[in-house]
Parts: C-alpha cells; structure tokens; sequence
C-alpha cells in the first residue's frame, strides 16, 4: 500500500505506528491523526455512500465541519456511536470504524442504483412519492426508506458510559482557540479575570495548527502557540478546555459546552466519565469560532478526492500527510494558492490551479510560476471523472460570461476546491444577535448583539492572521502588542451555480453534500412556489442534516436568491440551532441517568414495604405500594385477598404521600370560603369536611379531607399529585388577589407520617394506645380529628374513610412512621390485620363510589358532573370557580356525568378509557357518549364494577350502554355510582 | 437560561428557580356574580399575546415563594425589569429609561 505520509510534516509524533481497522480493514497511523488523516495517509478517500443517492463519498474537509464522513465508531457493546465524523475521531492503538448506509459493501453498493434513477428523487419526493396507498406507508415505504436513505444505524443497547456535569462561572468565556481567540485570552487574563477558553479540537490553536509558516513577533507559529498557551496555562485564572465544544449560546450569556474525556483512550477507564456538560455562565462571551471553507458548486463536485482546499492543507501540515499525488486546485479565491504552494513545496505535484477569475494577483502568478504550476484564469470545471476516485476533471473557458464549448482534459487524482469563506456566526445566532450581509466576502457577519458578546476574527469576517489577534486582543481588553509575517489572505469571489457548457438539466452539482441537495432541488423547489428559505430549507432539506448545512448553507442561500430574484442581502439565512454539532445524549443527561433519572420520593414506611415483599408503583414523584402479594400470588390475587381483610377484618396503609397543607390565621376560614366550594365558617373545631376545589374556570382540580383543628387552623389535605399545584393555586390567590387576608400557608406533607387503619376491628387495635382522645363512637364521631398521643407521640387523629369501613387515620411526625406502623402491626395480628396497596385503596374507593381526582375527573368535569352539587355552599357570595359555574355551557343539558356501569356478564371488567356509545353495531365512526373512568373486578360484590361519564348519564339509570371493543361489544346498565353499602351503615360499626 | 431578579430576594437568580404565572396585572373582579358571560370570559380566557413588551407574572417558586410582576421583552426575551406584586405597571418612559 502507498504511503502518503511526508517527512518533516505534520504534528504527528511519528514514534510508535498504531493500529486500528476501518471496514475490518488493518491500517496503521500515528497518535495524533485523526481516523480520516489516517486513512488519507492510507491513500483511502472512499470513506462512505451519500444519504439519497449512494454516490461514493470522500472526505470535504478535516473538522467538525466535515458532510460526507460519517462513520460508525465501535468501541464495544454499549459503546457504538454511528455518524461520527471521520475528521474529528481520533486515532489510538486499536480504533475501531465501520463505513456507513452501503450494501453489500462500501465499493459495491446496490443502493447506489438510486444514483441511476436519480429523477425520481427531486425535492420533497417523499412527499410526492409515497402518498398512496395510505396502508404501503408503515409496510413498504417506511421500511425500504429506512434501509436504503439514511445514516447509521441507532444502537442498540444501552449506553454502557456514565457521564458528568458541572457548573461553570468566568468574568470571560473564550470560544476558539486559534489565534484570535488565544489573543483574547491572553489579554482578558491578564488582570486576574476568570477566563475560560475551549476549544472543540484535541490541540488548542485553531489555523495556526495548519500553518506552521507564519510568524508572530519573530518567533515560528508553533512556538507561539506553545508560549502563549504556557502563559495561560500558568495562570490560576485561565480554564483551558480542550475537547470541548460549545454547543449552545443561551440567554443571559449562559452557553453549554461537551467536553469529550475518553473517546480518544484506546483504554477505557469505566470510571471516567465519557463526556461533561459544562453549563457556563460568563460576565462576556468572546467568540473566536473563526471561519469555514466554502465549496464550489459543480458537477460532479462531490467524488471522493475532491475537497476543501484549506483541509488539504490541514492534512498536509498537521498531520504530514499529502491528499494525492497529482493535486489539481480550483478556486475563485486567492487563499487557495497557499495550499497548493505548500503541497507544491512539499514535493506534490500540482497539475493545475485552475482559477474562475480572469483577473489573479500578479503575485501569485508569480509564485506559481517559480513553481512551475500552471495556473488556467477565467477557466471552469464542467465535470469530474472517476467512479470511487476522482480521476480527472473536464474543464472550459469561462470568458465574458459566457463558457466556451470545447472542454480540456486535466488529470488528477485530487481536487481541491474554495468558493470563498464563511464566518462561523452559528454560536452568535443562537445568543439571537443579529447578521448583516457583507459583499466583499459574500456571507453575512454579526451585526447586533443581544448579549455582552464580541465576535473576533474570521467569525466577524476578519480574516487573516495579524487582524485576527489584533482584534482578538482588543477584545480581551489589551492592545495589539503582535507583530506578524504571514502570507496575505487575499480576496475571492463567491458563486452560486458555476457556469457550465453542458445541459444544467444533466448534471448533479452538490450544493448539501449530506442530504443529497442538488442545486437543481433548489432551483425545483423555487419553481414549485417556496419563496421563503426557510420553505426552501425543509423542502429540499437543504442544512437539515446532521452538519446543519456547515458548509452548505451560504451556498443554498445565495442560488436560492438568485432563483426567487430576491437579493442574497434580503432573504437572510435559516435559523442556526443548538447544538452547533451533534451532540450525545448522554452528555445532556449527565448523571440522571437509571435510578437518578427523576426524583423518587419515599414515605417513611417506604422500607417496610419493601422488606414485606410489595410491588411498587409510581404516583407523581412518590413511589407506592401497589400491593402486597403473599407466595405466588398475581396483583388480582393479592388485592382480592387484601379487600377481603379490609372489609371483613382490618387492613393498614401508608397514607404518608397524602398532600398536607396547614392554612393558619385570623383569616384562616375566610381564605378557605374562597378556595373551596365548601362552607367553612361554621365548621366546628374538632370537625372534618370534605373539600372540592375548582380552577377559576369551575372544573375540579383537587380534593380532599380537611380538618378544623382550632378556630385559625386547618389541617388540608390534596390527592398525592396535586400538593403542589394546590398550594401555588393558594399562595398565587392569596398573594395577588387577597393580600389583605392574614392567612399563613405551609406545605406539611413531609412533615406527617399517615396511617390509615380501615376495618371492622379498627378501633379494637387503636384504642390501648391512645391518650388523650376518647375513641368511642358517639365523642369521636365519622369526620372528626382529634390530638393526644398515641404511644406516647403526638398525633393528630382523623376518623374519617376511603373504604367506606370504620377508618382512622393517624398522622405522626413523620420520622415515627415506620415504627408505629410496626407496633401497630405487630397489635393487629390479633385481628388479621393485613397491609394493603393503592391497588385494593382503588377497589375499595370505586365500591363506594369515591371518586380520584384526575382518574374520575380530566379537568373538564363540574362538582355536578361528578353529582357532587352537594358539596357546593349554595350562601356563599363567591368561591374561585363560582362564576363560572353559571356559564351557559356549564349549565347547558347533555353535560358527561358520572355514573356507575355494571356489566350485563358480570364477569366482564371493562378496560378503563374504553369509549361508551349508546346503541351496537353503528358504522364507524360510532357516536361517542363518554368513557369508562374506573373499572375493577370488585371481591366483596364478586363481579365487576365500573365508573363512567356518559353524556346526560344520571338520566338514563337503568338503561343499558355499549362498549364496543376490538374483539367484541359489551353491555353494560347504567346505575348509581355507589356499589356497596349505599347507606353507609359500615363506617359505624361498634 | 435566563437571569431573572426577584424583587423580594432582591438577587439575580438562574431562570430555574423560577416558574411562569401568566400575564400582571388582570384583576380578579371582586364580584364576579355581577358579571355576564362575556366580560366573565374576557377576564378568564382572554390574554395578550405581545410582540414586544410584556407584562407578566413570575413566582420564585424555589426561592421566596413569592409572586412578582415583571417587564419583559418577547422578542429578546430579556428582563427588562421586576417588581413587587400590587405595584402599578410601569409607565412607557420608564421602561424607555431602563431599556437604554
């Protein structure tokens, strides 16, 4: 195999070869290459297939900015991450890559046949393609898309890395670290600021990497750099951040960058976390992104071996490795005779700078000529030859406008190109500053800022080497303290479509080398009516893919103008989006990943449950048990069992998730008057009610059991979920609307533990135990709450029910929760007592036709939707939702109200959400009259029950419904919402 | 993510100790019984939705726990200033004043 590696070149360290495999291939490189370096030095350029067409695809650059070097990158189970750019991985001893989107293999791909019948596939061909039959989508399209347009395959097991975040602080954030941006550095840190500079690459230097040649204040590039990165270093003020790439620019100066901590280590330590997210919050922002290489658009522009001009020089003076033997160089800028000059130097042959421009720099004619490179002005390349390699390139004159029809014959193996360069604005655009066009370079440069930010160097469209520090420096708060020898960086048109002699209509000029966007899909896609570029940006998907258009986006904008006849100045330039490159989800997630995904809130009782075998459940952030199965028992089996207890003996359970507010102050009950439908002023102390609350807009939002503990307390309680929103809806009233009130809130939630005791033998166990509170039916009666002690520990002591049994519920602090429960249970085996989870808690609830708040309810339901008129205080001048409670619709007829189904086959447990319609055997689709809310097979009836809205629903008790399900239709007889004991005979037993 | 200054803690803080509570300075009637549907709607339903300056509530809802009424703009979405919950809007000028 040939060696392109030249000695003398490159910052390589050429001591140890190392291996890696690409395509199960064996290649060798060094430390220092990245993986497209490596191959290069391989003499490899066929590094992929393109999205759409299956065109072979080389590499276009040597950054972050690459298009058509997407590979998957194997680091093992749990560690393979697809569409990584070739020029930015970097190489280590056992490196593993796979080419991607080909078949059977990179050099033969079948689906290149795309290439063939490229017709078919103009700008929105899904759209277009694949309307019809509707049932071929998820069949046939879908999957053959799937396999034939894409990238790489997602993984398929979990991420096997953990990841890490931190929170960053600096008067100054740098981003770049080339010359401009280490300028800016240096003199922001100079007076003891915190400054951080990162930098997206492994070295920190930016351009100055790939151009060893200049000088600054006499000294060679390269000992500059390395000085002045000493000179940071040194300094306890300077963060420098390699690796590490700014992902976004958010408000208030608040930017996140991914630092990469191990993709770079052949070893991996399962200690080190694979990337960091470091969430930055910065006094000033100096953006120093610089600029990024245009391409030419031309036929056949996209062959392997044809690419940027400046990443040939990269590869040649960073890496020591020559892109061909036979380099020939198109441009319509003078930067690119630099690159042909140091390959030239370096002992490649240069077969021709063929220029677009008739008129060149006498200077560079002149040192072309010393060189003996031929240099074709006024000339253009019509095509290119070659199938997995360039070949050769066709080219013609291109005078007055006008290209002449003979074509010439230049042979090359390489093909590098510049259109000009576009300033990285992509950071400042997200920070939502404002672009403004400059001709001269033909891209658009920062114009406004929103933020306390500066753009400094070829991000703000200063190019060149001395006006970059200048700037930079200046920026950081110094002066221009630099003296510089470079070579002139020169001017240069920019273009949209190259003129060609052939028919336009037969060529593939790439404009997204990506996405497949042909500068025909454009000028389509106009024609077919987009006016705008951000229509023509989706359309065509044109800087959709994962680059974002890095090195396409100028080029779209500019032929897309021209097409609409709009000027390039007046139709601005997509939207650039977080993240500036593609970022791992891992990074984003950082530590809460697996068991720190969410916040898991654990009762006190928490662990007892979970040495007795419960199975849990997750309710908003708590974790429940659900149920407590016994052997082998299902969840049917183990809350049958469990009700039984309950209704026949004693059941226990951990009421602790309950939401407790206590509401205290002279006030206390005038505030309560408003917030909920209930009347309160005449609550005695020692009492319980039941509370409903509406939003404004008169639909239930929570419920609960609230106690009269003095005549300025109230102990309230919420559902589980809805703490939270309850007491923001009451602090929002009370400080908005009633500041007036001297009323206090605080949230006590965590504060109590919460049994619940339910059962015929409730009072049995309970009673030993507590001082200070007499048990008995007729001094404490249903709804009441009392405080003593019970064990000796303060209590507050509800008699109130779910279950519609005799109930108790004793809240304690919450730290003697689980040792209560114990004792408690320990007592109760006497009585059978047995634990219960939400789930018999559900059962239960739904036989006495207790409604959930959210499960019975879905926030378009009324107190008299849900037959709970009664619980409205009708003397009352005004609760929140009382107005609206007179609405015309709310009062209209045909409202949905709650009511209770029973199955005509009793055996039938309906599936909750199941639509009800009021006859079978409708044509589809069928005329819906409401849902099934709650559905249980109930122990205690032995059959199903079943709650439901159903549209005028109270009316029709006693008639039959149908539920229609997939594999049949069942009945079912509308009836009362209470199934067992309508009464309520149970709650006072003796 | 935005800095906001709570009027009461009287700090900038991070956007994330902080939770929306809608458009300032829309009173609750104080007797809503004497309203017809129409105007009972308006004040329930019907919000601005400015380009521009905007008048909204915000509640530190990891922090004070307090409401407060801020100016902002919807374009940069920046702050232009806060204030105490029961404190008129402010003027034009003065939100010229501190945008300069």
């Amino acid at each position: 195999m040939k060696n392109f590696r030249k000695t003398g070149r490159g910052r390589i360290r050429r001591a140890r070869l190392i291996s890696f495999t690409f395509d199960d291939r064996q290649y060798q490189g060094f430390v220092g290459d990245t993986l497209a370096s490596a191959l290069l030095a391989n003499g490899v350029h066929l590094i992929g297939r393109s999205f759409k067409y299956h065109r072979p695809r080389g590499f276009l650059g040597a950054g972050s900015e690459e298009a058509n070097a997407l590979v998957t990158f194997d680091r093992g189970p749990g560690r393979v991450t697809s569409n990584v750019r070739a020029t930015t991985l970097e190489l280590f001893d056992g490196l593993v890559a796979y080419s991607q989107n080909n078949y059977p293999n990179l050099k033969f791909d079948l689906g290149a046949i795309n290439d063939i019948f490229s017709m078919m596939f103009p700008a929105g061909f899904y759209n277009k393609t694949f309307m019809w039959p509707k049932s071929f989508w998820d069949k046939v399209y879908e999957p053959v898309i799937r396999k034939l347009a894409g990238l790489g395959p997602a993984p398929t097991e979990a991420d096997a890395d953990h990841y890490a975040s931190l929170y960053g602080h600096c008067e100054v954030l740098v981003v770049g670290a080339g010359p401009a941006g280490i300028a800016a550095a240096l003199a922001a840190s100079e007076k003891g600021d915190r400054v951080i500079l990162a930098d997206e690459q492994n070295e920190l230097g930016g351009s100055l990497l790939s151009n060893p040649e200049a000088r600054i204040d006499g000294q060679l590039a390269w000992q500059w750099l390395d000085k002045s990165l000493e000179t940071l270093w040194l300094r306890k003020n300077v963060t420098l951040l390699s690796r590490t790439t700014v992902i976004g620019y958010y408000h208030d100066n608040f930017l996140g960058l991914v630092e990469r901590l191990t993709d770079h280590q052949g070893d991996i330590n399962p200690a080190s976390p694979r990337e960091c997210l470091h969430r930055i919050r910065a006094g000033k922002v100096i953006l120093a992104a610089g600029a990024i290489e245009r391409p030419l658009v031309f036929a056949g522009n996209d062959r392997p071996g044809v690419m940027l001009a400046s990443a040939a020089q990269t590869y040649l003076n960073r890496y020591g490795v020559a892109v061909g033997d036979n380099v020939a160089v198109f441009t319509s800028h003078d930067s690119a005779y630099e690159t042909a000059f140091d390959l030239s130097d370096a002992g490649v042959k240069i077969s021709s700078i063929i220029d677009l421009r008739a008129d060149v720099s006498e200077i560079l004619l002149q040192q072309a000529h010393e060189r003996g490179i031929a240099v074709l002005t006024g000339t253009v390349v019509c095509g290119t030859k070659g199938r997995l390699r360039i070949t050769g390139v066709r080219v013609a004159k291109f005078q007055n406008q006008k290209v002449s029809n003979g074509t010439e014959h230049i042979a090359c193996d390489c093909l590098l190109m510049t259109g000009g360069w576009t300033p990285s604005v992509h950071l400042f655009s997200h920070s939502k500053g404002s672009l403004k066009w400059q001709d001269d370079i033909g891209a658009a440069v920062p114009d406004m800022a929103n933020e306390n930010t500066l753009s400094v160097g070829a991000c703000n469209g200063t190019f060149g080497l001395s006006a970059g520090l200048e700037e930079g420096s200046i920026a950081g708060g110094g002066g221009n303290p630099f003296r510089t020898e470079e070579t002139e960086f020169g001017t240069g048109q920019t273009w949209q479509t190259l003129p060609t002699n052939r028919d336009p209509s037969r060529i593939k000029a790439f404009v997204d080398f990506q996405n497949d966007v042909t500068e025909k899909d454009i000028n389509l896609a106009v024609l077919e009516g987009f006016k705008s570029i951000e229509h023509v940006k989706r359309y065509t998907t044109t800087g959709m893919a994962t680059d974002q258009g890095k090195t396409s986006n100028l080029n779209a904008v500019q032929i897309a103008s021209k097409a609409i006849q709009i000027p390039v100045q007046k139709i601005g330039l997509t939207t650039f989006r977080p993240p500036f490159t593609p970022t791992s989800f891992g990074a984003l997630v950082g530590h809460r990943a697996d068991d720190l995904f969410d916040v898991t809130r654990k009762t006190s009782i928490d662990g007892w449950a979970d040495d007795n075998g419960a199975v849990f459940e997750p309710v908003s952030l708590w974790r429940r048990a659900r149920y407590f199965p016994q052997g082998n028992e299902d969840m049917h089996a183990a809350v049958a069992r469990e009700c039984k207890a309950t209704r026949n003996e004693l059941g226990i359970f951990d009421a602790s998730t309950l939401g407790k507010i206590e509401v205290v102050g002279p006030d206390a009950a005038k505030f309560m008057n408003l917030m909920y439908t209930n009347p309160w002023t005449m609550l005695a102390i020692g009492r319980c009610r039941y509370g409903l609350m509406l939003h404004e807009d008169g639909y239930i939002m929570d419920d609960g059991v609230i106690g009269r503990l003095a005549d300025d307390r109230f102990h309230v309680t919420t559902t589980t979920g809805g703490a939270p929103r309850v007491l923001r809806m009451m602090e929002d009233y009370l400080q908005t609307e009633w500041p007036d009130l001297n009323v206090w809130l605080t949230s006590t939630t965590e504060q109590w533990a919460v049994i619940a005791l339910n059962g015929p033998h409730a009072r049995k166990l309970l009673e030993p135990f507590i001082d200070g509170i007499d048990l008995g039916p007729e001094a404490f009666p249903h709804m009441a709450v009392r405080e003593g002690t019970i064990f000796g520990v303060e209590t507050r002591l509800f008699r109130v029910s779910f279950s519609g049994e005799l109930g108790f519920e004793i809240n304690v602090p919450a730290h003697y929760g689980r040792a209560l429960w114990e004792k408690l249970f320990n007592a109760g085996k006497a009585y059978g007592i047995t634990p219960y989870g939400t789930e018999t808690m559900h059962v239960l609830r739904a036989e006495k036709g207790y409604i959930i708040v959210g499960q019975d309810t879905d926030g378009t339901i009324t107190p008299d939707d849900a037959g709970m008129s009664w619980a409205i205080g009708k003397k009352k001048p005004d609760f929140v939702g009382k107005r609206s409670l007179a609405r015309a619709d709310i009062q209209a007829p045909g409202r949905k109200q709650l009511v209770g189904l029973l199955t005509t086959d009793p055996n039938i447990v309906l599936e909750e959400g199941a639509q009800i319609v009021a006859t079978p055997g409708q044509s589809v689709p069928m005329t819906m009259i409401g849902h099934v809310t709650s559905s249980y097979w109930s122990t205690t009836l032995n059959r199903s029950i079943a709650l439901a809205v159903v549209k005028s629903g109270r009316a029709q008790t006693g008639s039959n419904i149908y539920v229609p399900m997939p594999e049949k239709t069942h009945e079912a007889k509308i009836c009362a919402t209470v199934f067992y004991d309508p009464k309520g005979e149970r709650l006072n037993v003796v | 993510m935005l800095l906001i200054k709570c009027p009461y803690c009287e700090e900038e803080r991070p956007e994330i100790e902080f939770s929306y509570a809608g458009e300032a300075h829309i009173v609750r009637p104080t007797d809503p019984s004497k309203m017809d549907d129409t105007a009972w709607a308006e004040y329930l339903f019907i919000r601005d939705n400015t380009r521009g300056v905007h008048y909204e509530r915000w509640y530190h809802i990891h922090g004070c726990a307090r409401f407060f009424n801020a100016v902002r703009d919807t374009i940069s979405d920046k702050f232009i200033m806060t204030y105490k919950m029961g404190l008129p809007r402010p003027a034009d000028v003065e939100i010229a004043k501190v945008k300069e």
